[in-house]
């Protein structure tokens, strides 16, 4: 103890937030003795530069007002306009002024890969994002509530494992036009009702049942109360670890999906391998760099947020936690 | 000292964890007779499971037994091998594990877990007189044999615990642990199996040592008794003497502060503080933050556990709170 | 005890648990956990619930404080502002209720929402409440954290239960139950799970809030030298029926049913010279399923006949001096 505590007034506020960045230097100590989760938070971390670096190079003077000139000229690097008339045939293999070289419609590959990059992170995050939110809720309630309502969104749950997730799509780019915010959307709901919310409700039970829940309706607190004060706030480690998870996912959808050409998206390292198929490049050894940045590109990515996932589960589980 | 079935001498062992090493266990020394009932009794996490894995050498991979002899019939079993010690382990020392009546194995009937006990054990013995022998020790245990081919489910708690004690019977050991044995158990069918405890002790003139933090408990199967604190043994004596002459300040306000049913109904005393962490205890003499007769040198020197005069040892500077 | 001291009156309280069935098919076999129990408990005066695992205690636990709903019975509450049946209260009369009655838990380690501080777990009922300014009730916490010995507050208010040892938890129960200063206080074996040089701590804290709070309580207990100390009176419970209640010292001396007999002569003693007398009656509680209509205790009772038998379980009654007995046989 400092000297008399009592006189030096701390306001909430200030307590909470300390005690937040308490907790999240310890977990964050905890996630850092696992190279595994570094190694994995390092690719993820390299991405997020690398996807920001694409409006630096190739920036419009919205941004700068026009005071620094873009690094890559527009008509020529933009992800999807772009042409170099100064190549006369098109893909051409890596070069200085392309890094990566051009596909059959002479636009730059790293432009577009580095381009893609940030549609994937948003594709990714969002989806997991909306996917925990539904799996936590889902999960919450039917747990506590059961009966009914348990039986209910537990039925819709298997429904939705039940019927696999492409021919939905496949269907649905039928009526609308898949965007990337619609497949957004549809991964993280379906997601959201699907395995997860049986994983986060199983745990939600065990949840349900300590005696600190009765505590809380002793002391006076409702349904609502109970679920989101009581029951959410000990799903939040498992939901992040599954959101992780679930970001893979979402990433290896969109690059299948995408490679049928089920969806709308102009760009993304998915649509990089559909055309490489559609103009007929797809098997041929002597074009690789059509193909290999945008695969490599994936399985990095998807493998980056498992490891992280990974690294949570030995924090998250405590029987895999070492001494 | 040949007359000693188990003499421990300055037995000390720490468990290594990611905060440092648990003092677990520091220079222990006591000595059980043969027939002898020595009870150890001691608060939650002061060390008792700990002793008793270490003389029947079940540690657990972090364990480290640092100093110390454990000598079972006047062999030392310390730096015997693996395989030297499962021929000493059951035949000569056996154990009933804390909350073992969980320990069952749920897909073997009672039977089958001690006949495969004895075959692991007994190598020579034939099937017929081990099938009769498993008859003796059920009617030992106050079990009808007409159970013994029922599931551990099958038993109400009372008589699994009956189970259990059998098994750790089923090689005539010289010296048995209990360790708990009826903690989860109700009064009166505590009641039944501590007598039953004692009458099988002193009819196989085995040694044993009861384990329990509840010294009423200890008062009724114990000759002699052994109090811990924090790692150390800081006070043996026979069980008379403990209850009716304690010296070490522990042990007498341990005995103040025990309600009881019978007799006068006195204040009772409560001590101040927590017990310690283990894995920083206080220095010298652990008990001296709580102990209203601590002096200067209780701080700096830990007391030599010694005898007092009539096997009465105790590790204190200040025996029965004087000088 | 004079009528207009009551606090509570139990009566023909009883709770059966379906065993089996599902969402569509209603079992018709029951665990008869409470049966038609009747008790009344005085204001200012601490009865103790003693009986063996599973005989009911908890069950009755939660009845007084509407964790789970009554089948059948009453359980009035004589408060300040009239008389209300615990037993029907409505869902929105719920918050209001919840300031007279508090329960403090057995488990110190499992009754605190890990994820909450200290001061959030013991605000909690009046932040659910609406009581009180923010400062208002920090003030308060910090009030109640003093009294229960832990301090000083401010260097336990921001930790975490985990960063607290098991007496310490007790006692933040403790604070948090009392913090809307309720009339009604049901601990359910709330030191069984402390260590001896704890728990005479935590049971002393408990006897001296009740003298100067005026708490009542309903102390739950399966250790009868505990409910010595902490109770002015004693109910025996057996199989969901009270078999047995009279003032604590004449119940541990003159106990007349023979299970409390058999209860009290085999609690171990600490003192090696004591001679107990043998426990006369065999094996263990079992569950109360749909139970035959003859006296709970008559399979284990040493002197049942088959009066015992043949007619219903024996009713409660005054064998002189407020010591209630409920055999054929005393
Ligand atoms: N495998 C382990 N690794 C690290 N620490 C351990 C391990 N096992 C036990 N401990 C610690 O060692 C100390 C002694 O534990 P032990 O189980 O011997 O206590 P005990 O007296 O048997 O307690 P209880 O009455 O609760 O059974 C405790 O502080 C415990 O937390
Ligand atoms: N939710 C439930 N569903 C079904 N049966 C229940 C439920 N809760 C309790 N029971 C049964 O009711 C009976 C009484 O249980 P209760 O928990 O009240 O006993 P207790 O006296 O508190 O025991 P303990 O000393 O072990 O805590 C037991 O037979 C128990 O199995
Ligand atoms: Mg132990
Ligand atoms: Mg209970």
């Amino acid at each position: 103890m400092t000297t008399d505590a009592k006189s030096v007034y701390v306001p909430l506020w200030r307590v909470r937030l300390s005690l937040f960045l308490k907790s999240v230097r310890s977990s964050w100590a905890m996630f850092a003795e696992n190279p595994i989760g570094l190694i994995g938070l390092g690719v993820i971390v390299f991405f997020g530069l690398f996807a920001l670096a694409h409006p630096v190079l190739m920036h419009t003077d919205k941004v700068t007002f026009g005071l620094v000139d873009p690094i890559w000229e527009r008509r020529v690097y933009d992800p999807n306009m772009g042409f170099d008339m100064e190549i006369s045939f098109h893909p051409s293999p890596p070069s200085a002024r392309h890094l990566l070289g051009t596909d059959p419609q002479g636009r730059d590959i790293l432009s577009q890969l580095m381009f893609s990059t940030r549609w994937e992170f948003v594709l990714g995050i969002v989806s997991a994002v909306i996917t925990v939110v539904i799996a936590t809720s889902v999960g919450a309630i039917s747990a506590y509530y059961g009966g009914v309502i348990d039986m209910i969104l537990m039925r819709l749950a298997d429904l939705v494992i039940m019927v696999p997730f492409l021919p939905i799509l496949i269907v649905l780019s039928g009526m609308i036009e898949v965007g990337i915010w619609e497949l957004t959307l549809v991964i993280g709901i379906i997601s959201g009702f699907g395995g997860t919310t049986i994983v986060i409700k199983s745990q939600a039970l065990s949840v349900k049942v300590k005696p600190f829940i009765e505590a809380a309706r002793i002391a006076g607190g409702g349904d609502a109360h109970i679920i989101f004060k009581h029951m959410v706030p000990n799903l939040l480690p498992i939901s992040l670890l599954y959101m992780m998870f679930i970001v893979t996912g979402a990433i290896f959808s969109e690059a299948v999906l995408s490679y049928f050409g089920l969806t709308e998206i102009e760009m993304s390292w998915g649509i990089m391998i559909n055309f490489t198929q559609t103009q007929g490049y797809l098997l041929r050894f002597d074009t690789w760099w059509l193909l290999i940045p945008a695969s490599l590109a994936i399985t990095i990515m998807c493998a980056a947020f498992y490891l992280v996932g990974r690294a949570m589960d030995e924090i998250v589980n405590p029987r895999l936690r070492r001494r | 000292m040949a007359e000693n079935v188990l003499q421990v001498q300055d037995l000390t062992m720490h468990y290594v964890t990611r905060k440092g090493p648990v003092f677990a266990v520091d220079d222990v020394s006591f000595h059980v007779g043969r027939g002898e009932s020595v009870g150890l009794v001691g608060e939650s996490g002061c060390g008792k499971t700990s002793i008793a894995i270490s003389l029947i050498r079940l540690l657990p991979e972090n364990a480290d037994i640092k100093k110390g002899q454990i000598l079972i019939n006047g062999t030392d079993v310390v730096p015997l091998s693996h395989n030297e010690m499962n021929a000493f382990r059951w035949r000569r020392i056996s154990m009933v594990f804390q909350a073992a009546m969980n320990a069952l194995n749920p897909v073997y009937t009672v039977e089958q877990q001690i006949l495969e006990a004895m075959r692991q054990h007994l190598k020579g013995m034939s099937e017929a007189e081990m099938n009769k022998k498993v008859d003796d020790l059920f009617r030992l245990v106050d079990l009808d044999p007409r159970f013994k081919d029922q599931y551990p489910h099958q038993y109400s708690g009372g008589m699994r615990q009956r189970a259990v004690i059998a098994m750790a019977l089923c090689c005539d050991p010289d010296i048995i642990i209990a360790d708990e044995p009826t903690t989860a158990l109700d009064v009166i069918v505590q009641d039944q199996i501590l007598k039953r405890i004692r009458e099988i002790q002193s009819q196989l003139n085995m040694a044993m040592i009861y384990i329990s933090h509840d010294i009423a408990v200890i008062a009724e199967v114990s000759d002699r008794v052994g109090v811990m604190y924090a790692g150390n043994l800081v006070e043996m004596a026979t069980t008379e003497a403990i209850f009716h002459r304690p010296i070490h300040p522990y042990t007498m306000g341990l005995m103040s502060a025990f309600p009881s049913i019978i007799g006068e109904k006195t204040k009772l005393v409560t001590l101040p503080g927590e017990p310690p962490d283990l894995l920083n205890p206080p220095p010298a003499c652990r008990y001296h933050p709580r102990c209203p007769y601590a002096t200067d040198i209780c701080k700096e020197q830990a007391p030599e556990f010694k005898d007092h005069g009539d096997g009465h040892y105790a590790a204190c500077w200040h025996p029965g709170g004087k000088g | 005890m004079a009528e207009n001291d009551v606090l509570v009156r139990i009566e023909n309280l009883s709770k059966l648990y379906p065993v089996g069935g599902g969402v569509f098919s209603r079992s018709n076999i029951f665990v008869h956990a409470v049966s038609k129990l009747n008790l009344s408990i005085a204001n200012g005066e601490s009865v103790g619930l003693v009986g063996e695992s599973g005989c009911g205690k908890t069950t009755t636990g939660k009845l007084l404080t509407r964790l789970v709903d009554p089948t059948e019975g009453t359980i009035e509450l004589h408060s300040y502002e009239g008389v209300v049946d615990i037993a029907k209260i409505r869902a929105r009369d719920m918050k209001k209720f919840r300031r007279s009655v508090q329960m403090i838990f057995q488990d110190p380690y499992e009754s605190m929402n890990p994820r909450l501080t200290i001061y959030d777990t013991v605000a909690e009922p009046l932040d659910v409440q609406g009581i009180g300014t923010l400062l208002e009730r920090e003030e308060r916490v910090a009030e109640l954290l003093e009294t229960v010995g832990l301090t000083p507050a401010t260097s336990f208010m921001f930790r975490y239960p985990h960063e607290l040892s098991g007496g310490q938890r007790q006692r933040v129960a403790i604070a948090r139950a009392l913090v809307v200063a309720p009339i009604f206080v049901v601990a359910d074996e709330p030191t069984s799970m402390l260590d001896v040089s704890v728990r005479t701590g935590v049971m002393n804290l408990m006897q001296r809030l009740a003298d100067e709070l005026g708490v009542t309580y309903l102390y739950i207990t399966h250790d009868l030298a505990v409910a010595r100390y902490m109770c002015n009176r004693i109910a025996v419970m057996y199989l969901g029926k009270i078999v047995e209640i009279a003032e604590t010292e004449e119940l541990l001396h003159h106990p007349q049913h023979p299970y409390t007999q058999a209860l009290l002569s085999a609690v171990p003693v600490p003192d090696p010279t004591f001679d107990r007398s043998p426990v006369v009656i065999k094996g263990g509680i079992s569950k109360p399923i749909n139970p035959a209509p003859q006296c709970r205790f008559y399979p284990r009772c040493p002197r049942a006949d088959d009066f015992c038998r043949d007619n219903d379980h024996p009713p409660l009654e005054d064998k002189g001096g407020a010591h209630f007995v409920a055999c054929y046989k005393v």
